[in-house]
């Protein structure tokens, strides 16, 4: 892992410094609100409906387990217990208090974490695959881009005045873990005849205006990435339209001035400012690389593994289900959900963090992942210890075995703690999930990916679930509206309207009458919720959904 | 013809805690809607939320909230006012465990 040098630290604590005289003088009325707003959200301090809350970076999902525990133990001494993780590999406190900022602050700079960056027009946290360095299919570690980025774009001078905020993810997979044809630029590590390199896509976002990234070069030699990536960020500095902040973002800019165009500025851009890096930054990202050595594996037997599996059908049904397939023989990647039947997507409790924590330091190479998903990975795991991995899961409301399943929902925090929201999320998503619970039908549902937003700047990445849920306001009640077919992978897709949205009442129904047609209609277990989408279109979706007569069926 | 004026309370959050507080009738911020002012006049609505505004060492982010005459005092009208009256729905935490 990645560890701070005096520099990073020194940077941090004067930046602490800072903001603790800032907070100082908002408190003793010599700030006013619209002179302290600006200067909180540099440090992730937003206002909310409630409360105040206070978004950490967890830089490409990529913890220790000191880090995790004192996240919990700003959970438990500065919050209410618990935090939120996020799509973009946060965490989120809901109820800190303007005067506790500050040591929450300093508390995160002892584990060399910070809020830097979580908010703002600026580059965002950089997130990059939740298997890194771990998966079986992965071509390299995306960290070290992700690092080399976050280097880079940390209080870059010509970057903390952006149009808009801008989002880079990395993934080094084919399989993209990462969602990065929705961010603004998107990293993908490939190999072209043994050479390591980038493609590169840009104008990719959700929100009002979902769009898929394009590709605007597919093949960036290592040495040329940072410069290229940093002429990208110049070229939308330059043109982004700051006169409205729907159209701020790059996929406008792309849209408005075409791939092409965008293409060739950018190369323009790229020529002129290449030489300035001096070679600097490749040192430097050899320099980061030797932080992301693998551990070391160890080579003892799957005995104890394959005992439980054969013994216990719990450990079973988990194992199938929450395990990916690790590079190492005999290991496994670990996928912890935060997804308990009817608690909040995302939540975890102090308590949780450090049983996390605890496992990942006595079986897990002490690494844990947040992935984009709000779930909790342990990367590298010896599958001999996995029964008492899951032992100490279950004991502690962590062993939900439901993986990319129904009830693996993405939920935004929406009404119930967002003040752009217009309308709740987190009951929708518990409701859903509880309800599938009841009918015993997950496993047998398989693959169905539901993702919740509580407005249209779709946090919840509802545009790319394959069921998504976007909570509108209808003449002031809640109102819920159903898209289908999205996909979140490298074969990324936006999701079609079904049409006319379902109030709260309705919504779970709805979704129930979704699944049922498609348990209907698929040719088998082996099709997805997907692809059986794919190959039948809207219709039977529309007809179980719309047609009062299947509704009354259905019943 | 212009909107008829549906009665406001002034609203913000407090500024150390974030908690959602409604202005009194004698310029004190309370946490229970139930205390709060019910604006029923235009003009004064507008003049309570000038000088709510301008007390920004106590209070954060103060607007006019549409709310309607209730037994026990103003009443939300929409949604939104609800959950700031009584807190999140997935957690017994906020207002609901503080009143
Ligand atoms: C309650 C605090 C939050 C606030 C105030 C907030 C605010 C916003 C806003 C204003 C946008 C629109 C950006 C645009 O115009 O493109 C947005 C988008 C987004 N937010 Fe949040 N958000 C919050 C929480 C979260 C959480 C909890 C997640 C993860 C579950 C999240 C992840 C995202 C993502 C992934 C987008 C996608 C839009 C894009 O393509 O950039 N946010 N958020
Ligand atoms: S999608 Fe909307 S409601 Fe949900 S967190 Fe984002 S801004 Fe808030």
């Amino acid at each position: 892992m990645y560890h701070y040098n005096d520099f990073d630290a020194a940077f941090v604590a004067e930046r602490n410094r800072q903001f603790r005289a800032q907070v100082e003088r908002r408190i003793d009325g010599s700030l006013t609100e619209d002179e302290f707003k600006p200067l909180r959200l540099m440090n992730g301090l937003y206002l909310q409906l409630h409360a105040y809350m206070l978004r950490v970076a967890i830089p490409y999902g990529t913890l220790n387990s000191a880090q995790m525990r004192q996240l919990a133990y700003l959970a438990e001494k500065w919050d209410k217990g618990y935090g939120h993780f996020t799509t973009r590999q946060n965490i989120q406190y809901n109820w800190p208090a303007l005067r506790d900022i500050p040591d929450m602050l300093d508390a995160l700079a002892e584990v060399q974490m910070h809020a830097i960056q979580t908010s703002g027009n600026t580059i965002r946290n950089v997130t990059a695959d939740h298997f890194a360095g771990a998966a079986a299919d992965e071509i390299a570690d995306p960290r070290p881009v992700a690092e080399l980025l976050r280097q880079w774009s940390t209080d870059h001078p010509e970057f903390q005045f952006l149009p808009r905020k801008f989002k880079i993810a990395v993934t080094g997979s084919p399989n993209d873990r990462a969602v990065t044809a929705a961010h603004d630029v998107a990293i993908r590590i490939t190999e072209r005849d043994g050479q390591i390199g980038y493609t590169v896509l840009v104008g990719g976002g959700l929100g009002r205006t979902p769009m898929i990234g394009k590709v605007i070069n597919d093949f960036v030699p290592q040495e040329d990435l940072l410069p290229y990536v940093e002429a990208i960020v110049s070229v939308w500095n330059l043109l982004g339209r700051r006169d409205n902040k729907y159209k701020a973002r790059i996929k406008i800019t792309v849209l408005e001035h075409g791939i092409d165009e965008i293409r060739a500025l950018v190369e323009k851009r790229f020529a002129e400012t290449k030489d300035a890096f001096n070679g600097a930054d490749l040192a430097l990202f050899e320099e980061i690389k030797t932080h992301f050595r693998h551990p070391n594996f160890r080579n003892v037997t799957e005995e104890a593994y394959d005992a439980a599996y054969k013994a216990d059908p719990v450990f079973r049904s988990w194992a199938d289900t929450n395990l990916a397939q690790h590079r190492a023989p005999g290991y496994a990647i670990v996928q912890i959900s935060l997804k308990k039947h009817g608690e909040t997507p995302g939540d975890a409790s102090a308590e949780q963090m450090r049983v996390m924590a605890d496992l990942a330091y006595a079986y897990g190479h002490d690494e844990l992942r947040i992935s984009h998903e709000q779930n909790v990975i342990l990367p590298h795991v010896h599958k001999s210890d996995l029964p008492a991995v899951h032992a100490k899961l279950k004991a502690h409301g962590l062993a939900t075995a439901n993986i990319d399943l129904v009830s693996d929902i993405i939920a935004c925090p929406g009404m119930d703690y967002c003040a752009l929201a217009t309308a709740r999320s987190i009951p929708i998503a518990q409701q859903i999930a509880t309800r599938f619970d009841e009918l015993k039908l997950e496993h047998e549902i398989g693959e169905l990916k539901i993702k919740i937003s509580g407005c249209i700047n779709a946090c919840g990445h509802h545009h790319v679930g394959h069921i998504g849920i976007l909570g509108l306001d209808r003449a002031g009640v809640e109102n819920y509206q159903i898209t289908l077919g999205g996909d979140h992978r490298e074969t990324m897709a936006l999701g079609q309207r079904t049409g006319p949205g379902f109030s709260a009442e309705e919504i779970v129904p709805a979704i129930e009458r979704i699944v049922e047609a498609y348990l209907e209609n698929r040719k088998g277990r082996e099709e997805t919720f997907l692809q059986a989408f794919n190959r039948l279109g809207m219709a039977p979706f529309k007809t179980a959904l719309y047609d009062q007569e299947a509704r009354v069926a259905a019943e | 013809m212009p909107k008829a004026f549906t009665p406001k309370v002034v609203t913000a959050n407090a500024l150390l805690a974030g908690d959602v507080v409604y202005l009194t009738a004698d310029d004190a911020w309370s946490a229970d809607l139930r205390h709060a002012e019910l604006l029923t006049d235009e003009a004064h609505a507008q003049v309570r939320l000038v000088e709510a505004s301008a007390r920004h060492a106590e209070v954060v982010g103060v607007y006019l909230a549409d709310m309607m005459p209730g037994e026990n005092g103003p009443e939300p009208t929409h949604f939104r006012e609800e959950f700031r009256r009584t807190g999140p729905s997935n957690h017994h935490h906020g207002k609901q465990a503080d009143l």
